[in-house]
């Protein structure tokens, strides 16, 4: 098992690198300029100046190996001159942001813990809601309630979310007047009016990606549960008398979580990807929005900077997840 | 009607609004939403009108524009003209005189020295600064004394009021900006984010493309103002959003850019939670023809360009003819609604320079097919398209990709087609079209299209340097990497003379009496322009903000320290 996993390591480093080139390759070549959003007043002589001044004149290849050496030295030595308080970057140039002109690291840290707590509490509800809806509509295949789960489950799948959280803009916020429409980033919570407010505000986007999510979720918990009821450990353990509560949620739910937790755990990557069309619905400033934002304003280090880190987060819970098959289930070893 | 009355109701409230801020900081929190978010505060280094709204609750310049377009000191204690002796008789040199006492919200003083400072920092070659354009033909600036700053020009120049003069050009601070200079401008991230200012306001927080939080500046020079104590911009989101967080749900005072389709227009102002306010300035909605053959048939680097000229754009009845057939009415109506006026010209305004030039303004489609008729243009092989002498009146036609310009396209081909020209339709990705990227076939530039529509207008209230840009040597070309701005490819010597004429005119009324000249020269005697919509900006704010005066002529918040909560 460990050198299995030291080799899928080794082997991600090659991955990882070539993923980068790619990245910026495409983000290179895609149409776009990073002046495109300077109003038509300003002459071409000063746009091709501010160009320059970007360094968005270089040659491709001289733009990557410097985004190389910022990514993997410079980023990593202010971050450690930021624990430690050493002295490793001096003053070497990290990666700007060619928009606001501010490092993409700092950026990216602004914007993480809106992410998280925003898109990871969607995440969490839509398990939470998903996995009890999965166990009952599979107990009780075809009844009421599994029909109306299967409604719910493909209206969450196929209503697109900007959709939805519209709808959920004009009815909680414009008609009922309980949640604000915009997210206020600089509410601190300090006490438990401000930890209402912080909850008002975090409402609508957690019901709008909670109901995708969970969607998702429970047809994967259904089925799986729907799989082993019909196995042959199940009738042993009904025929040895067993309780239905232990058969199901002792012995079923156990088998069945297997491939539901590959499945929750491949999708923790997109907690940090953040929600490009609700966070701008709902003015989170999370990753997806400042993703977003790069791309129409051709903010290439920034687009280019995410990218990557998405590639890193993928490889690596791809990684975590074939690590826990083995943990779950002792027949899947890799040795 | 609606916007009458909005701005009437403005006007009272303010008015009556003296008793209300009498004292600094006492009506609690002005939040504001702007649809795209602020990325950076220094508008020298910032690359949209966002930044340079925001900017300027916090650093001024030495004068800024009324929502007349009238020139008002901001930071000096009057502008400078010749008989005032503050302009040189020979228009070679300016000399502003800031206002005595005035202070930094540091607390430090503000000296000729940031202005000059300010000028070096702008004018560094190695900066990329975006304001470059402001500082054209300065030849040096140069500090008196303590509080006098003389701008010396390379030659006469009639308008000087462009250097230090509306909220692209103001004053930063030389102490904090000093190691920032030439290619060090970038990297100086805490600077750029909060600059000290002598605004009504001055940053507290601010977070990269979302939000910015602001106090009243203690120093401000107006010690009853401002009414507020502290300000929020909140980025991010669509124009749609913004209008609904101020007109329908009142989580916000302002919102600025709230281009929305007329009809949510009125459902959201049916509200009344707020209103809506329109300023217009020089937007003005346009097609341009292309003057060169851009056929595919080609060799690339002579599509486009003045080797081939146009098969049938350049038959002045032809251009009538498409000018003819479209009811601008009409596409106001369905694009903009209060947010636009249907226009035959290019320079719509100022007042003083706008051309009395109305003829296009009623749709004719019989005239244009009799035109079309009587100058040869018949239907010979029955396809109901007309041709002449082998040449088809098949035409394609290119904007970006933009719901309102997508039914502005599909409008003005159905137009077209009644009077038996073809059109193809083609719509282009924002960021491509105005992007300039020399290898994209798509760019506004290259014009590989018969006609294009966008938008396009003039900053401040002369409009010399965009008229500049329908001379000869403007069109863009594969010799100059396809830059330039004249797309049409337009060339008249008669034209380019009175540019230069107009260059060298100090008189006012003869400029004005120029630049109409110029204006119709592309519009109406030519119809090389097809000018449609006058386009404005359409901004919210909630009943219970009062002082807003919007203004096209400079940053919409040119008075926010005169904004009030009305109680």
């Amino acid at each position: 098992m460990l050198t299995f996993t030291l080799r899928r390591l080794l082997l991600a480093i090659p991955t990882l690198l070539f993923i980068s080139l790619i990245i910026f390759l495409l983000v290179d070549l895609a149409p776009g300029s990073p002046m495109s959003e300077i109003p038509l007043t300003v002459p071409p002589e000063v746009r091709q100046k501010m160009i320059a001044a970007l360094g968005a004149d270089q040659p491709v290849f001289v733009r990557y190996i410097l985004w190389l050496r910022q990514f993997f030295w410079v980023e990593p030595a202010y971050l450690l001159d930021g624990w430690f308080g050493t002295d490793l970057a001096g003053d070497q140039q990290r990666i700007l942001s060619w928009q606001s002109r501010s490092p993409v690291f700092t950026v990216i840290g602004q914007r993480i813990p809106q992410t998280l707590t925003v898109i990871g509490t969607a995440y969490l509800v839509g398990i939470l809601i998903a996995v009890p809806i999965g166990i009952y509509s599979a107990y009780r295949q075809y009844s009421l309630f599994d029909q109306l789960g299967t409604f719910v489950a493909m209206i969450g799948f196929s209503v697109p979310t900007f959709f939805t959280g519209t709808l959920f803009i004009i009815i909680f916020a414009v008609w009922l007047g309980w949640f604000p429409t915009k997210y206020d980033t600089t509410l601190e919570v300090t006490d438990w009016a401000s930890f209402i407010r912080q909850m008002q505000q975090m409402a609508m986007p957690v019901m709008v990606l909670g109901l995708a999510n969970a969607a998702a979720i429970s047809r994967y918990m259904r089925s799986s549960m729907l799989e082993n009821m019909g196995q042959d450990y199940v009738r042993t353990a009904r025929a040895k008398g067993m309780t239905e509560r232990t058969v199901v949620l002792k012995h079923v739910l156990r088998n069945s979580m297997i491939p539901v937790v590959t499945v929750i755990a491949l999708g923790i990557p997109s907690i940090f990807g953040g929600a490009i069309i609700t966070e701008n619905l709902f003015g989170v400033n999370g990753i997806g929005a400042a993703l977003i934002g790069a791309i129409h304003a051709s903010d290439l280090p920034m687009v280019q900077t995410l990218a990557f880190i998405f590639a890193v987060l993928i490889v690596g819970f791809n990684l975590i997840a074939d690590i826990l098959y083995g943990f779950l289930d002792p027949r899947i070893r890799y040795d | 009607m609606k916007l009458n009355s909005a701005l009437l109701g403005a006007a009272c409230a303010f008015a009556i609004a003296p008793a209300a801020f009498a004292e600094r900081g006492t009506d609690g929190e002005v939040k504001l939403t702007f649809p795209q978010a602020v990325s950076i505060m220094n508008p020298y280094l910032s690359s949209g009108t966002k930044d340079i709204y925001a900017a300027s609750m916090v650093i001024e310049p030495l004068a800024g524009f009324d929502d007349s377009g009238n020139l008002i000191p901001k930071l000096v204690s009057e502008i400078p003209t010749v008989e005032n002796g503050g302009i040189s008789e020979d228009l070679t040199s300016i000399t502003w005189k800031l206002i005595p006492g005035l202070l930094w919200s540091d607390g430090s003083p503000v000296t000729s020295a940031d202005v000059v400072f300010t000028g070096q920092y702008c004018m560094d070659p190695a900066g990329g600064c975006a304001q470059l354009s402001k500082f054209e033909g300065v030849a040096s600036i140069e500090a008196v004394d303590e509080t006098s700053i003389k701008v010396t020009f390379t030659g006469p120049k009639p308008n000087p009021y462009t250097a230090f003069v509306g909220a692209t050009a103001p004053i930063l601070q030389k102490a904090q900006f000093e190691a920032c200079i030439g290619a060090a401008a970038p990297t100086c991230t805490d600077q750029n984010s909060m600059p000290v200012g002598t605004g009504a306001f001055k940053v507290t927080g601010f977070t990269v493309n979302d939000t910015v939080s602001m106090e009243a500046n203690s120093n401000y020079r107006d010690p009853a103002k401002p009414a507020f104590a502290t300000a929020v911009i909140k980025g991010g989101g669509d124009a749609e959003g913004s209008a609904r967080a101020v007109m329908e749900t009142g989580e916000f005072d302002y919102a600025w850019n709230t281009q929305i389709p007329p009809d949510s227009q009125a459902a959201m102002a049916a509200a009344g939670k707020g209103q809506f306010v329109v300023a217009f300035g020089t937007l003005v909605e346009r097609l341009e023809m292309n003057m060169t053959n851009p056929s595919a048939d080609l060799p690339e680097g002579e599509r486009s360009t003045a080797m081939h000229p146009h098969p049938f754009l350049t038959d002045i009845n032809v251009r009538t003819a498409l000018s003819m057939a479209i009811d601008r009415d009409i596409l106001r109506e369905v694009g903009y609604g209060a947010g636009g006026k249907p226009t035959c010209n290019i320079v719509p305004a100022p007042a003083a320079y706008a051309s009395d030039n109305t003829a296009c303004l009623t749709q004719d489609i019989e005239g244009a097919k009799a035109l079309l008729e009587a100058s040869g243009w018949t239907d010979t092989d029955g396809d109901g398209i007309r041709d002449k002498d082998g040449a088809k009146l098949s035409i394609l036609y290119q904007s970006t990709v933009n719901p309102i310009r997508q039914d502005f396209q599909a409008l003005i081909k159905d137009w077209w087609s009644e009077i038996g020209v073809e059109t193809e339709l083609k719509a282009i990705d924002p960021g491509v079209f105005f992007g300039g990227d020399a290898g994209s076939p798509d760019t506004f530039q290259k014009f590989y299209a018969d006609v294009e529509m966008y938008a396009n207008n003039f900053d401040g209230t002369d409009p010399e340097a965009y008229l500049t840009q329908y001379k000869c040597d403007k069109a863009p070309s594969p010799e100059n990497q396809w830059q330039g701005e004249n797309m049409n490819r337009f060339c008249d010597p008669a034209y380019d003379a009175m540019v230069t004429e107009l260059s060298s005119t100090r008189d006012p009324a003869k400029r004005a009496e120029m630049a109409k000249a110029l204006n119709d020269m592309v519009t109406k005697d030519t119809r090389i322009v097809i000018p449609l919509v006058h386009r404005g900006t359409l901004s919210a704010h909630s009943n219970a903000l009062g002082g807003v005066m919007i203004n096209a002529w400079d940053t919409e918040m040119w008075n926010v320290a005169d904004w009030f909560r009305v109680k």
